[in-house]
């Protein structure tokens, strides 16, 4: 190996860790405030890809029967809850952002032909039919037993990843998709060639953890979200409900899925059933920073970025196996380091 | 009510247990004529139902009773069957393996030594990490195992191996669906006999108690980790030897079936079914089996496309199950069932286990020496020094935050002192384990009860007499342990007369009323056989009478010779009852001596009353 080679590596890795690290972060935010290991981070991630290529190539994404569906399983459920307490602002509420909103997003697609329109709005377009699904599948899926053991809720996960990787056969089909790249410039910078499309990964990802560290130290919803995953019970005493907790944070984890989905669809061809492995290489980050600590899930995402690239030069056969295996080291120096018996939740 | 207080007596004989007793071997019976009565098709089918219910009935052991679970045991079942599949189909194997070529049960063992071997290396990465790491590991675990089976040449990629030969028994080849189908099943009924047998024993108790007791059984003297490590290698082996069938039935192998997303299905199996139960598995196994079969030819019809849409409908099914059925299927079914009429009896005759030699009245046992604990810059307790004796019963009392908890703690070996010493019998515990201590003769009560409600009283107290057994997990499985298990019992049941708890003996322990379960708390700790029991707020909840029964038992203890700490609250009942008291406030020890004299101490009052009255 040069040093060409090395340098490209390196970038491929970083690239690819720097959506690691949005997962991760996605992944340890959901745990802390919700405890539920959320396996179906990768699907947001397929999703978003697949959604954008099918918006690309002018057909309509299945995504949104989806969000009908699941819009119309809240309504049902939400629904008779504020008609019983016979709040019609609630209800009207209720109603327009589960039923109207998909309706309205599937008459667009339907009637606009959206393949002429430009990169920015096509992904726009792809955030509003995905990124609702989060907060729709915790009120279906998750809120129902959101007191449970964290070992419910992570065969809950399971089953809600599985039937959302076969929803994505039937609506993608098992045929891979790329999308067109938001920018072909490539630079040079000293001996090495640096893509657009990686600066815009990496540029996002960046900006991304900087809005949410914005979002987590100045607002008041952010606040709430970390008041919640400190102590549960505490902030309930305080208002904070934690059923708003939950779909808030499914819908950061949803756009962060999303958006990673969308930055990494013009440099790996997805399929309908990518999303998992993304997502667990996500998870291996987080269990780095044992799914509590951002800066170390985000740092342990980046060496997993790197160790993939690496390793897929060396030994590309094992790659996935290699990767895994990290966690291994890591749950070793865990082991070690904890002495008490406590009781799982 | 009164039908449960009449189980304390031999099983009532009932016109339903008969036909309940037979149930059983008429299944044995319908299941021996199904290979010559069925089609091809449904002797496969049941094939299928009876090899994935082997390794459903692993996860109901480890996610159902012991609260963990895999995601991998597909790997398992696929480490079983390319065990196998190599040593019956190469030709020239390495020397050192040569022995182990050619014979499908001697590949089964060396599958299953290669099996306990994975399992323990992996439990021990994740098994002393809070439940949510297993998981997690054996996902990265399957997913990685998945693909060296593709990937690794000597087991033929992803094409496979081929040419297994069918297993031989007695000079009978198992060639015919119709033939193995009798060996799976005798394994599954195998395994399902001393699954069993093991959760009805003492190694069963401690198992039992890894589902919300973990904290209790520690400081009972149980192994929890070792528990855990158990039920993750028999989950295990119960998946490899599935898989060792699974390759001589089919008598070919590829990476296919032994996926990750394999791995799921059978948790599916486990939970759809009822995982905490053992028929559970079989039923989950059958239905999830039959129901792929349907779907599989219906969903591609639908949706006019080819693809595994049925797992669309096992996702939403298992949320549905998982919010209004947790238990899954057969706790519902056994709901149309006739009473079992399945009653324990205690040998009221077993030998008598051996007890701890007591040490002399008077003989000092407990000694915390300027004991100090700090909690960053708070100190819970300074320089506190305290002794308990043999025959005394010490009341340690204080306002609420006094630091008579945390003193607690640093005593039973729950916490670490900062500085100072805890000498118990003369030998230093501070930074023992609870079981290290509880092993040395300390026992205790919890302030806020622990003890698993769905067991019987009988049962919650048999697991403080866990140390004083022996007998692990095999001779349980195969009832061998019996004459050990029937004096443990006994034990358990002395200790419940002697508490007054007779008639509730086998009542589930979570319908005690919360003075009994402190109660039963007390009886839990005596049937360790301490020689010093700790007691956190025995009293708090108890009304008057049920006071008075505590104060009648403990004085009852002290006149045999045990020494008593005693952390309480309750004014009256401490003073009539204790033969000293340190009151502690701020940390620190304010007082100690007679109860009466105490009472009159003036900064006794001034901490309770707030200046002399």
């Amino acid at each position: 190996m040069d040093f060409e080679i090395a340098m490209l590596l390196g970038q491929d890795g970083v690239t690819n860790g720097a959506i690691y690290a949005l997962l991760a972060l996605a992944l340890v935010l959901v745990f802390a405030v919700t405890r539920v290991i959320f396996i179906p981070q990768g699907e947001f991630v397929a999703y978003g890809a697949l959604t954008l290529a099918m918006i690309e190539a002018g057909r309509l994404p299945g995504t949104v029967w989806l969000l009908l569906a699941a819009g119309v399983a809240v309504t049902v459920l939400d629904g008779t809850a504020a008609l019983r307490r016979g709040g019609g602002a609630r209800l009207a509420a209720v109603v327009g952002w589960n039923l109207l909103y998909p309706l309205a997003l599937l008459a667009l697609l339907w009637t606009v032909p959206t393949a002429g329109w430009p990169l920015a709005a096509k992904v726009a377009l792809t955030l509003a039919v995905v990124v609702p699904l989060g907060p729709m599948i915790y009120r279906v899926a998750y809120q129902p037993v959101a007191e449970a053991p964290v070992l419910i809720l992570l065969i809950v996960s399971v089953a809600v990843h599985v039937a959302m990787v076969g929803l994505g056969l039937l609506f993608f089909g098992a045929e891979g998709s790329r999308t067109s790249a938001f920018s072909d410039a490539s630079f040079t910078v000293g001996p090495m060639m640096v893509s657009g499309q990686s600066l815009w990964v990496v540029g996002t990802s960046l900006a991304l953890i900087v809005a949410l560290a914005l979002f987590f130290g100045r607002t008041l919803y952010g606040k709430a979200l970390r008041a919640t995953a400190i102590n549960r019970a505490g902030a309930r005493l305080m208002g904070i409900s934690p059923a708003l907790a939950g779909r808030l944070t499914f819908m950061l984890a949803a756009l962060i899925g999303a958006l990673s989905g969308v930055l990494i669809a013009p440099i790996a061809t997805i399929y309908y059933d990518t999303g998992f492995l993304i997502g667990l290489k996500g998870f291996v980050a987080a269990i780095i920073g044992g799914l509590a600590s951002y800066p170390i899930a985000a740092l342990g995402a980046i060496l997993v970025g790197l160790l993939e690239a690496f390793s897929s030069f060396w030994a590309s056969a094992y790659k996935e196996v290699i990767v895994f295996t990290l966690i291994i080291p890591v749950l070793v120096w865990r082991s070690l380091t904890s002495h008490h018996v406590e009781e799982d939740e | 009510m009164s039908q449960s207080r009449s189980s304390a007596a031999p099983a009532p004989v009932t016109g339903k247990v008969p036909l309940v007793r037979a149930l059983p071997w008429l299944l044995l019976v319908l299941l021996a004529c199904v290979p010559v009565t069925l089609s091809p098709f449904y002797v496969t089918l049941l094939n299928y139902i009876g090899l994935y219910a082997m390794v459903a009935l692993g996860l109901v052991l480890l996610t159902g009773v012991g609260g963990l679970t895999s995601f991998g045991q597909g790997a398992f079942v696929g480490l079983g069957a390319y065990t196998t599949a190599v040593l019956t189909t190469h030709e020239a194997l390495p020397v050192w393996l040569a022995w182990a070529g050619g014979s499908p049960w001697l590949a089964l063992i060396v599958g299953l030594v290669l099996t306990a071997i994975v399992a323990v290396v992996l439990g021990s990465l994740t098994l002393k990490l809070s439940g949510h790491y297993l998981p997690l590991g054996t996902i990265a675990w399957g997913i990685s195992l998945y693909f060296l089976f593709g990937t690794m040449e000597v087991l033929g990629g992803h094409t496979g191996l081929t040419g297994i030969p069918p297993i031989s028994l007695f000079g009978w080849e198992l060639d015919q669906g119709g033939e193995i189908f009798y060996l799976i099943w005798a394994f599954l009924l195998v395994a399902m006999l001393t699954t069993r047998n093991l959760l009805d024993s003492r190694e069963g108790r401690a198992i039992r108690a890894l589902k919300g007791g973990m904290v209790m059984a520690e400081s009972m003297g149980v192994d929890t980790s070792r528990s855990r490590m158990i039920i993750f290698v028999i989950a295990a082996l119960h998946a490899a030897a599935s898989g060792w069938l699974y390759a001589h039935m089919q008598r070919f192998v590829n990476p296919t079936p032994f996926g990750l997303h394999i791995g799921i299905e059978f948790l599916f199996m486990a939970v759809v079914g009822g995982a905490g139960h053992v028929w559970g598995a079989v039923i989950g196994a059958a239905v999830i089996t039959i129901l792929k079969q349907w779907l599989q030819d219906l969903l591609p019809a639908l949706f006019g496309a080819s693809g595994n849409f049925e797992v669309i409908v096992f996702g939403v099914m298992m949320v549905i199950i998982l919010q209004r059925a947790p238990n899954g299927i057969w706790p519902i079914l056994t709901r149309w069932w006739p009473d079992r009429g399945v009653r324990r009896t205690v040998d009221a005759g077993a030998a008598p286990l051996p007890r701890r030699e007591m040490p002399a009245a008077g003989e000092v046992l407990l000694q915390a020496i300027d004991v100090t604990r700090k909690f960053g810059g708070l100190v819970a307790n300074n320089k506190m020094n305290l002794s308990v004796a043999a025959g005394e019963i010490l009341a340690l009392i204080g306002p609420n935050g006094a630091g008579k908890s945390t003193m607690f703690n640093q005593v039973s070996g729950v916490d670490t002192p900062t500085s100072g010493e805890v000498l118990f019998r003369g030998q230093d515990v501070a930074g023992k384990t609870a079981r290290e201590v509880a092993r040395l003769g300390m026992s205790r009560t919890f302030q806020h009860v622990r003890l698993l409600p769905e067991m019987s009283v009988l049962e919650n107290v048999a697991i403080g007499a866990h140390m004083r057994g022996s007998k692990s997990v095999l001779p349980a499985a195969w009832r061998m342990d019996r004459a050990e298990e029937a004096r443990l019992l006994a034990e358990a049941a002395r200790q419940i007369e002697r508490v007054g708890l007779a008639e509730h003996m086998f009542d589930a322990a979570g319908s005690l009323a919360l003075g009994q379960q402190r109660i039963l708390e007390i009886a839990r700790a005596l049937c360790s056989d301490p020689c010093l029991l700790l007691l956190d707020e025995p009293a708090a909840g108890l009304r008057y009478r049920e006071k008075q029964i505590l104060g009648e038992l403990l004085r009852k203890l002290r006149g045999e010779g045990m020494a008593i700490l005693l952390v309480e609250h309750d004014m009256d009942f401490v003073m009539g009852l204790v033969d000293r008291v340190v009151v502690m406030e701020f940390g620190e020890k304010i007082a100690e001596g007679l109860p009466e004299e105490v009472q009159k101490n003036p900064a006794v009052l001034e901490a309770y009353l707030g200046g002399v009255a």
